[in-house]
């Protein structure tokens, strides 16, 4: 459809494509450490359950995804297969780093193995601080960021435009 | 990251154990026609089954496993440089995060090294507290598995009860201690706070609620005619080669090994004051690691049920310095941690941080068997293996 | 120390299946054993690099101890600084400047440390330590005896550099295979911390007993500061 990448889209199908873009997240949870228990309490308990937000769980591939949760320590040996999987997924997609060893290293700054942030190797939509985030802050990140898709312009993200990475708390 | 440049796996030593342990081979005949090459299959490190980032590199031959190799490390955040680097508070809040299902337990043997070496003793109450705070995460670590290892047999049922009875218990250790998991709550000395008003009767009433749970799994899952067929004779590890690797904890009292540090090793926290047992099972297959495991949550919630009644009052901190100082020494702690023994070998030389950590966790020595035990199994046993194992991959990469 | 709350009687150096333990490790060792001590109740043995085999024979076969618990590595060479002294920066321990040894001694910077415990006995252990020569880091392997050795010895090679002769396959464990260096040594940087300091640190607070100190605390856990006191 030439109409996304022109920047002609009428204001109502802008609206109906966020809305459903939002809606419908497909999570690719790539789940590393203790982040991912809290991970796995948002999305699996049913306490804290994420699908009634419309984002689901366990994609059967990333091609398939729409967001990948990044949640847990990201050590050298296991950011080449981050960065390949993150390549994998189509645009129109959102990392939401989750965690503070995701964010920037975490208590593992100084380690000689540890990624000190996986900003270093992919964009990073919405950081979720903590050690670890509550499942509550993390459907947080997730309400912000679907916020923001609400808002978005297709034309400026086909462009290429990046905004400024969301941070909650 | 090519498939070109796969380590090949070296020659492991001939281990005399009895064939009778193999039984499921009795039928491995090859026939020639069909004799194809074997094929490598990557398992991981992102997995579904793989319980976090471990990689399984299994060479196949049609549906069997003719070798394994696990390629760890892909969690590795080097712990024992970085408690070189760090003061004994902080590395405190650093090993909560070992064994991230049980984080409680992770601390006390580090705080009883420390207070070894300080020749310092935590008052009674004190020694309570840790024991139930203990005994909260071990059934917190075992109702994820009792749901989760369901999950990996295939039945979704199991995680969901599983993750729902965990809430309350760990909506039991954040009331005490702030924190869902990675507590942070040992201190050299004692612990930091004491029980909010109204905790006791909770925790009994929660004691109760999963004592009913782990009914519930006896029925929904131990039951199964489904959960048998796929765990009975399944990955059978003989008592000696299990000592051997080092396999500890549940898995090896499923081997039938009557070994358990809380009752066998040095005396901590308060385990010689309360009455219990230890369960194993002779078989040693993947459905007795269950079956242990079911058996010693049911042990554990009766252990604070005890504890509830019998926790004397008192101060909850020994004297201590507010720097603290460790005075120069070497001391092994080892104890009974949820996955197996976990052991700290802290070396001092009196500043406020130690010289050396040796950090002996339960995991690693429990997948270093897993070549030996994955040889001839078909390809979903793999996936039982590994569940009924339960490691966590901090805990191996460390 | 025995008056104040807490304090426990000074432990006694070796329990009593330890010394029993200690005993028949004399017996079949005889001067292969270099030193022993105790360590709060465990008895740490250093015996000679050319016995390192034979020593976990005879606690399999003649002591019974059938589990591995670890091997591991220690380099005796001072942790290097990594803040400036009197900067206040307490975020890292300062750690003594002289190469002293622990329990049992040592011949040099590296040595290798092994635990062997049995599961039919009670408290039955035995610490094992045998010094490496800093030129010729060689040491037989366990795996015979023990299989478990097998990924220990991978990791004291990985983290240290020790090489131990008859082991299947030295490869890496934990860390990528292009990784250059072994980063348990002490003489290996943690270029974070060189780079920059410690994050943490914001608000430069003096530690209490030290000039500056106007804290005057009352909270519960620490009811028992005395101005002054330390260990």
């Amino acid at each position: 459809m030439g109409l996304v990448s022109s920047g002609k889209t009428p204001k109502p199908l802008q609206h109906l494509l966020n809305y459903s873009r939002k809606y419908s997240l497909w999570m690719f949870q790539w789940g590393l450490a203790c982040c991912a228990i809290e991970m796995g309490a948002a999305l699996a308990g049913p306490r804290y359950d994420v699908m009634r937000l419309g984002v689901i769980p366990f994609p059967a591939s990333p091609r398939q995804a729409d967001l990948i949760v990044i949640s847990g320590t990201v050590t050298d040996k296991m950011a080449p297969a981050i960065k390949r999987l993150y390549e994998q997924m189509p645009d129109p997609k959102y990392v939401i780093s989750m965690g503070s060893c995701a964010n920037c290293g975490g208590p593992y700054w100084d380690s000689y193995s540890v990624t000190k942030g996986v900003d270093q190797i992919i964009p990073v939509d919405v950081y979720v601080p903590g050690c670890p985030p509550r499942p509550e802050a993390f459907i947080q990140g997730i309400v912000l960021l679907q916020q923001r898709i609400m808002s978005e312009d297709p034309a400026e993200r086909w462009r290429g435009v990046t905004r400024e990475p969301i941070v909650v708390g | 990251m090519t498939t070109t440049d796969l380590p090949t796996p070296g020659e492991l030593p001939e281990i005399a154990v009895d064939p009778a342990a193999f039984r499921h081979l009795a039928d491995a005949q090859v026939n020639v026609e069909l004799d194809t090459g074997d094929m490598v299959l990557n398992i991981g490190p992102q997995h579904p089954a793989t319980h976090g980032t471990l990689r399984l590199v299994v060479r196949l031959d049609g549906e069997r496993v003719v070798s394994a190799d696990p390629i760890i490390g892909y969690m590795h955040r080097g712990y024992e440089k970085l408690t070189e680097f760090r003061t004994y508070p902080q590395i405190t809040t650093l090993i909560n995060r070992i064994d991230w299902l049980s984080s409680f337990a992770n601390e006390v043997p580090f705080i009883q090294a420390a207070e070894h070496l300080m020749t310092i003793e935590a008052p009674p109450r004190a020694q309570y507290l840790r024991t139930i705070l203990t005994e909260l995460s071990r059934i917190a670590t075992f109702l994820l598995f009792l749901g989760e290892m369901g999950l990996q047999v295939g039945a979704i049922t199991p995680a969901f009860y599983g993750f729902r009875d965990r809430e309350y218990v760990l909506n039991l250790i954040e009331a005490v201690t702030g924190g869902r998991f990675h507590p942070n709550f040992n201190r050299i000395g004692g612990i930091k706070d004491d029980l909010p008003w109204g905790w006791i009767s909770e925790c009994r009433a929660v004691m109760n609620k999963t004592l009913a749970s782990c009914d519930e799994f006896d029925d929904l899952v131990v039951g199964n005619p489904i959960f048998q067929k796929r765990t009975r004779s399944i990955g059978i590890i003989p008592q000696e080669l299990g000592a051997a690797y080092g396999v500890s904890g549940s898995n090896l009292r499923a081997s039938g090994v009557d070994w358990d540090l809380r009752r066998d090793g040095p005396k901590y926290l308060v385990y010689d004051e309360l009455d219990w047992r230890v369960w194993t099972h002779p078989d040693g297959d993947s459905f007795s690691r269950y079956w242990v495991r079911l058996q010693e949550t049911r042990e554990s919630a009766r252990m604070v049920l005890q504890m509830l009644d019998q926790m004397p009052s008192g101060p909850l901190m020994a004297k201590v310095p507010r720097i603290i100082k460790v005075p120069e020494g070497e001391v092994f702690v080892n104890t009974e941690n949820p996955l197996g023994e976990m052991g700290y070998y802290v070396i001092s030389k009196g500043a406020t941080g130690p010289f050396r950590t040796k950090i002996r966790s339960a995991s690693f020595s429990n997948v270093s068997i897993l070549p030996w035990v994955l040889r001839g199994v078909y390809v979903p046993d793999i996936v039982t293996i590994l569940a009924s194992l339960y490691f966590i991959l901090g805990d191996i990469d460390r | 120390m025995a008056e104040s709350p807490g304090a426990t009687e000074a432990v006694p150096a070796l329990r009593e299946q330890a010394v029993d333990a200690l005993t028949r490790l004399q017996a079949e060792l005889g001067d292969s054993i270099v030193e022993h001590d105790g360590a709060f109740g465990d008895v740490v043995v250093r015996v000679r690099r050319d016995a390192w085999r034979r020593s976990a024979q005879v606690c399999k076969e003649g002591l019974g101890c059938d589990y591995l618990s670890f091997i591991a590595g220690i380099d005796w060479m001072p942790t290097p600084a990594v803040v400036e002294e009197g900067s206040g920066d307490t975020s890292t321990p300062a750690q003594p400047k002289e190469q002293t040894y622990g329990v049992a001694g040592s011949d040099g910077r590296y040595q290798l440390l092994a635990l062997v415990e049995s599961t039919r006995r009670k408290s039955w252990r035995v610490i094992l330590k045998t010094d490496l020569p800093d030129d010729d880091l060689h040491a037989e392997s366990w795996v015979s005896l023990y299989p478990g050795a097998d990924w220990h010895e991978r990791e004291a090679w990985e983290m240290y550099g020790f090489v131990f002769d008859g082991h299947p396959s030295l490869r890496h464990l934990y860390l990528p295979s292009e990784f250059e260096g072994h980063p348990l040594r002490k003489d290996y940087p943690l270029l974070a911390r060189e780079v920059k300091p410690w994050p943490g640190l914001v608000d430069v607070e003096p530690m209490p007993g030290e000039p500056g100190d106007g804290d005057d605390t009352t909270s519960t856990e620490t009811t028992a500061i005395e101005a002054g006191e330390s260990a």
